[in-house]
């Protein structure tokens, strides 16, 4: 790889290569507060290629690759250079973790304890994360919590929140100081922006927390809170781990652990200022 | 076919966490999760203890539920899902 580039999200840390500087630039910058890897060695390895030699030069496309690979990633235009790189770090995590059980779940932090929220894609993970902690939640992470078999605890990993569309204005409104990454009109996800987590989130990305709720959010609706039955939130918990399989029975026990100690609530909500005060209400009562 | 043995897995061979009215179990020779309702976690647990006959299981289920007439039929469609599920043995 002509370039390439390191840096530690939470526990986990990465190194990526690529054919070209442009998306690795992209990286240096927003990636620019974070650590290196543990003793400079990198548990995954990302790697952006051309699909052949004379392609990088003539329409340029990025392919993802790495040490677990899907056979259908599709590649990506070069201007999504770093929705690739995301997407390639996200898909190396989601394949190959085993220290941890991944939950497809966004996390944040108060006093010590961390509320997980977890859905389909268009749920709201992202932006109710954002806006949680542009209230002076700790942002432990957007895209995955991940629970330690050993000890019950979240770790954070704050990498750096993947904005869709609506969601881009409505966290800019909420944190006008956060840095941006470049607007990625179009991709197949949609407009895509994204931002730095806030540097209190990255300071303390080592500081573990013991989970407290977990949230079911549903946009688009009028509000609802509804309890989700232990059985229920098992197994839509088992959907929501990309490794839960791979972990055989430490998977199974750090599971059903985490569903047997918090409570599980599915939130329905209209917009982002009535699932704050939902969820900020659920919090008080716990 | 009427003294047909069901075994459980072997001592220690699955993980039981119970839910609410699901029961998940976590079969280790597989490395399945299986979700279950009353009464094959009785049932796996009975069996966790010794082979037993359909009827000495009925026997067995008798002395902690009050079995109602056809329950035995019923218990035999059970059985017939766990071994499907790999989770009991027909010897």
């Amino acid at each position: 790889m002509r370039h390439s580039f390191e840096v530690r999200i939470g526990p986990v840390g990465f190194r990526i290569g690529s054919d070209w500087r442009a998306p690795i630039a992209h990286l240096e910058t927003l990636y620019r507060d974070y650590p290196k890897p543990l003793d400079g060695v990198p548990d995954f390895t990302v790697r952006l290629f051309a699909r052949r030699p004379w392609r990088r030069f003539l329409r340029p496309s990025v392919e993802i690759g790495g040490d677990y690979m899907l056979p259908e990633a599709a590649p990506l235009p070069l201007r999504q250079g770093l929705l690739a790189a995301e997407m390639a770090m996200n898909l190396q995590m989601a394949l190959g973790a085993r220290r941890y059980l991944l939950l497809h779940a966004s996390a944040v932090e108060r006093d010590g304890r961390a509320l997980l929220m977890t859905g389909i894609s268009g749920a709201g993970k992202s932006t109710l994360a954002t806006l949680l902690a542009a209230r002076g939640w700790r942002f432990m992470g957007d895209e995955f919590a991940l629970l330690d078999p050993a000890t019950g605890l979240i770790h954070a990993f704050p990498r750096l929140i993947s904005l869709k569309n609506d969601a881009i204005a409505a966290a800019e409104a909420a944190w006008p100081t956060a840095r941006m990454g470049p607007l990625m009109p179009a991709t197949p996800k949609g407009d895509i922006r994204h931002m730095v987590p806030d540097a209190r989130a990255i300071a303390a990305m080592d500081v573990p927390a013991r989970p407290a709720l977990l949230v079911f959010p549903r946009y688009g609706f009028a509000p609802e809170i509804r309890a989700v039955q232990p059985g229920e939130a098992f197994v839509r918990m088992t959907q929501a781990s990309t490794n839960y399989v791979a972990l055989g029975e430490a998977g199974f026990r750090a599971l059903t652990g985490l569903i047997a100690a918090v409570p599980s609530v599915a939130v329905d909500y209209p917009d982002g200022a009535s699932a704050i005060a939902q969820v900020e209400a659920l919090w008080a009562e716990l | 076919m009427h003294d047909s043995l069901y075994h459980g897995p072997p001592e220690g061979g699955l993980l039981v966490a119970p839910l609410d009215e699901f029961t998940a179990v976590y079969h280790r020779a597989s490395g399945i999760t299986h979700l279950l309702t009353e009464p094959a976690p009785q049932i796996l647990a009975i069996l966790g203890e010794g082979a037993l006959s359909l009827d000495a299981l009925l026997d067995r289920l008798g002395l902690d539920y009050d079995l109602a007439d056809g329950t035995r039929e019923a218990l035999a469609a059970r059985l017939a899902e766990l071994v499907e599920s790999g989770l009991v043995e027909r010897a």
